[in-house]
């Protein structure tokens, strides 16, 4: 009795989800239509590494806000470990690595701070996190002795702006960037079809054969276009790579692993969690431990694009990384959330921040559509779930 | 006398569930009308339907007051028609006075539209004076008792020009002096015109206030009586409200009990923030191989306290005494220690405390075994799919897929899906804790089939249950509870309602009858059958 369902179900099904690709699909024409310069090779190269460490910090946050929390100090933790990266490589001349290590130490030392405070003393995250907004900004101005290191040059700096490009030579085309997108692209159809072959015998509903294939030609399409533009362009950036390692990982965990089953447990009903065995102060620590983890790598990337520490840098990144899991669909109390949407969220968000920038909209402009589209994003959500509801 | 309300046909009905089918109640001006029923019978979902918190359109049939309809969208448009309801859990806030409490909403206005404190603070004490309560209108309402805070709310409902008062077990948490105090005002508001509707379950309240009452069972009016005939006596009242025949309500089972599997020795839980406080004083039982054992107990005899306790120490400090499983002493510190000792709860909240209501039923399923679905901390998802649709099947859930939310399931089906998730843990002993509140009779009859197939599949079960005809129908022993100890216990064939409920009211000094706490249960005398009954018809009875 395996079901098929048509296009229209399974848009109506999947609103939450398909919603908020639509509307990344129609920001991304609109800002093509009013911009020719939008699509171009060295653009689409550019908002990926405009953005990356927004996207970074959102997996982090997107698993603190599934399991009921909030993170505010991600933007003072990118400055603190960059700042402490740029005074051991820049300031004693100590290799590139030894600066990564280190601020990936420090990331997690943050978490492991914060998640004290929020698992084992009881005190919300919000509360964890305002004070340590405070207190880890005021710690990088002491790291940085109030003033600005840079450069970096060198691997350090090759990190988020370096390119894989001719490893297997190409006609002004790079062959490896084509690939590797190949390979992705293939991974992609064949992941897909063991899953849906996995629902057939488990009798789950699946799209129909036809609608199947297009879903996977549509996609395929979309994935190489956009390697053919970066193969044209620069080649694969460093941070691409980085970034699809880290979603794939995230996702997997979200997904698959019995913690992150336990972390949507938490969000979704705290009480019943912990009366099934789930060990919630255990959870609560170890996502703020994650969290700590990947704002160092958010510190790292953004510090090697800046070539430098500045004692303000990151300011605001919070806000970026908590609009982009509510656009991609997070429930403001906890529970419901996926690397992915938030990863569509961010990059609304970036598609946004670039477009309006080519068109030479104000930064003043730039602020107010953010503030509206956030404002519509979780609007829809909760409009979205009172239908849920009037359905039933 | 005229007829102030009528509800004519109320049908109610939520997912899954006809809460009300073609009720009908009719209140005379001036009286006081008494509604009785069991748990879950629906007489909070009519007296929400009266009071428009479930607006007109949510449910079927037609309300006239004073002979006309009304159609109530919101309980303001019942308040400006003077119907207030006062519900059984109150609705104050404690951090405010007694004078913003009771004009929340309806501020007295002064001079400019802000509020004037004097003259609300004047009218406050006219109304306390009313009611019958001296304190001071500035006191906050969190430091008075709950009596006093029930006449507060009765003076709420009076700042409002009450006409037709709706209390829903107003005296339920009541000790026997405000429960007097609370019945003497009633018939003064009676005496001023006020008309009164009480829910209650404590039939010689009803029999001592009611000029009439009405009796619901399942849904449905069973009649409306005089309270002046006499022939509407308590035992009348009872029939009606159990009714149904108990034979046919509860599956059959052929008990086959092994040994003791588990075994509660000197329990003592103190209460989690008033550490002095004792909530489990001295508890002892034992729970053998295939067989059910009730625990029964008033609301507030700490029961789910004795569980949870027991269950990971999830409630409750400085718990003491012995657990002996298996005949080894074990250490629960964790719920992840009493699940790995083959130990289940299912909560009496299911929606707060029992499952997650926005994840679909598979996963509300594996959760309290991901361990068993997992190698590595990766969740074999394809398995984790077929153990639900398993139990789906065997357990007769019904929904669509195993991927639908649960919240959306009605809750027979998702007490179902709470025992699968347990049933999974392959437990040794099961304590359910009100495992059919708030279910129709057909899923109660599926959850009482479940329950006898794990006792056969060689598990012990443990019921907690307010619903004595529930644990006589379903257990081959019973424990009562009463003020956190065990008062007694019974097997089955010599429990009576009357004899467990004799138990269940049992204060800490009372003199305990003879063979009624011996370990064995063997109660014989008939004296104390006689005592029970002569009880019975003297003190407080409720009867869920």
């Amino acid at each position: 009795m395996t079901a098929i369902a048509g296009f229209s179900d399974l848009v109506t099904r999947n609103l939450r989800q398909s919603g908020i690709f639509v509307a990344f699909v129609a920001i991304v024409a609109l800002f093509a239509a009013l911009n020719p310069n939008f699509l171009s090779p060295g653009n689409l190269t550019n908002i990926v590494l405009q953005y990356s460490y927004i996207l970074i910090l959102a997996i982090g946050m997107i698993l603190i806000i599934v399991a009921g929390q909030i993170d505010l100090s991600v933007g003072s933790v990118v400055a603190l470990t960059g700042a402490v990266s740029a005074v051991l490589v820049i300031k004693n001349g100590m290799p590139w690595y030894v600066g990564v290590l280190a601020a990936i130490v420090v990331g997690l030392l943050v978490g492991a701070w914060q998640g004290f405070w929020v698992a084992f003393v009881g005190i919300p995250g919000f509360i964890v996190t305002l004070a340590g907004m405070l207190l880890f900004r005021g710690l990088t101005y002491r790291v940085l002795d109030n003033v600005s290191l840079s450069p970096f040059g060198g691997t350090y700096y090759d990190i988020a702006n370096g390119f894989q490009n001719g490893l297997l030579g190409g006609y002004g085309v790079d062959t490896f960037t084509l690939v590797i997108f190949g390979i992705a692209v293939v991974g992609y159809a064949v992941a897909q079809w063991r899953s849906r072959k996995g629902r057939i015998a488990y009798q789950q509903v699946v799209e129909s054969m036809p609608l199947f294939v297009l879903k996977i030609v549509a996609v395929a399409a979309v994935v190489m276009w956009f390697g053919y533009q970066l193969a044209s362009s620069r080649g694969l950036p460093n941070i691409l790579i980085l970034l699809a390692i880290l979603i794939i990982v995230y996702t997997l965990v979200t997904q698959k692993s019995v913690f992150g089953r336990h972390v949507y447990a938490v969000g979704g009903n705290l009480h019943a969690a912990e009366l099934s065995g789930v060990k919630v102060k255990k959870i609560n620590f170890w996502i703020f431990v994650n969290m700590g983890f990947l704002a160092a790598v958010a510190g790292i990337v953004y510090s090697s694009r800046m070539n430098g520490a500045q004692p303000g840098a990151g300011n605001m990144f919070e806000l970026d990384a908590i609009a982009a899991c509510f656009i991609g669909g997070a429930s403001t109390t906890g529970g419901v959330g996926r690397v992915g949407g938030a990863m569509i969220g961010g990059l609304i968000m970036a598609v946004m921040s670039n477009g309006m920038q080519l068109m030479g909209v104000p930064q003043s402009i730039q602020q107010v559509v953010k503030g509206l589209v956030l404002l519509l994003a979780v609007a829809f959500d909760i409009w979205n779930k009172r239908r849920a509801a009037a359905l039933r | 006398m005229s007829t102030i309300l009528e509800m004519r046909s109320i049908t109610k009905e939520f997912p899954g569930v006809k809460a009300l089918q073609d009720v009908t109640l009719t209140v005379e001006k001036g009286e006081i009308h008494a509604i009785c029923g069991e748990n879950g019978a629906g007489k909070s979902t009519l007296m929400k339907v009266l009071s428009g918190v479930y607006p007109h359109g949510t449910y079927g049939g037609q309300i006239l007051l004073d002979g006309e309809e009304v159609r109530f969208g919101s309980i303001n448009d019942s308040e400006a028609r003077g119907v207030v309801i006062i519900h059984q859990e109150l609705a104050l806030v404690p951090y405010l006075s007694v004078a913003e409490n009771i004009f929340l909403g309806n501020e007295v206005r002064g001079a400019g539209r802000l509020i004037d404190w004097n003259k609300a603070n004047h009218e406050a004490a006219r109304l306390l004076e009313r009611v019958g309560l001296r304190e001071n209108p500035t006191t906050p309402v969190g430091q008075l008792g709950v009596g006093k805070q029930q006449l507060i709310e009765i003076a709420k409902a009076l700042s409002k020009e009450v006409r037709l008062l709706i209390l829903d077990e107003p005296t339920a948490a009541l000790n026997d002096n405000d429960s007097e105090h609370l019945l003497e005002l009633l018939r003064q508001l009676k005496a001023e015109g006020i008309t009164s509707i009480i829910i209650s379950h404590k039939l010689n309240e009803i029999a001592e206030i009611a000029d009439s009452t009405t009796i619901i069972r399942d849904g449905r009016t069973i009649e409306s009586i005089d309270m002046k005939d006499p022939s509407s006596t308590q035992d009348r009242i009872i029939r009606g409200m159990v009714g149904r025949d108990l034979e046919h309500r509860y599956p059959e089972r052929t008990p086959d009990i092994g040994d003791v599997v588990l075994s509660v020795e000197h329990w003592t839980v103190h209460h989690p923030t008033q550490p002095e406080r004792v909530v489990i004083d001295d508890a002892s039982f034992d729970v053998r191989a295939g067989e059910v054992v009730g625990i029964a107990g008033l609301m507030g005899a700490g029961r789910t306290e004795l569980a949870m306790s027991i269950f990971g120490r999830t409630y409750g400090r400085n718990i003491s005494g012995r657990i002996v499983k298996d005949g080894k002493e074990i250490t629960i510190r964790t719920v992840a220690d009493a699940i790995r000792h083959g130990i289940a709860y299912a909560t009496e909240d299911r929606k707060r405390y029992g499952l997650n209501l926005i994840e679909d039923v598979r996963r509300n399923i594996s959760l309290a075994a991901l361990d068993k679905l997992a190698r590595r901390g990766w969740v074999n998802a394809n398995e984790e799919l077929k153990v639900a649709d398993e139990y789906r099947a065997s357990l007769n859930i019904k929904t669509p897929t195993v991927m639908s939310v649960v919240g959306k399931l009605s809750g027979g089906n998702q007490q179902k899906v709470v025992l699968s998730k347990w049933l999974y843990t392959d437990p040794d002993v099961l304590i359910l804790d009100e495992p059919t509140r708030g279910i129709d009779v057909g899923a109660k009859y599926e959850i009482y089939t479940i329950i006898n197939r794990m006792v056969a599949a060689g598990k012990a079960v443990i019921v907690i249950s307010s619903e004595l005809p529930e644990l006589l129908g379903i257990c081959d022993r019973v424990y009562t509870l009463a003020f956190g100890r065990i008062t007694g216990q019974l097997p089955v064939a010599e429990a009576t309602q009357e004899r467990l409920m004799e138990l269940m009211t049992l204060e800490r000094d009372a003199a305990v009858p003879a063979g009624a706490t011996a370990p064995t249960g063997d109660v014989g005398p008939d004296d104390v059958a006689a005592e029970s009954s002569a009880r019975l018809r003297n003190t407080t009875k409720e009867l869920s």
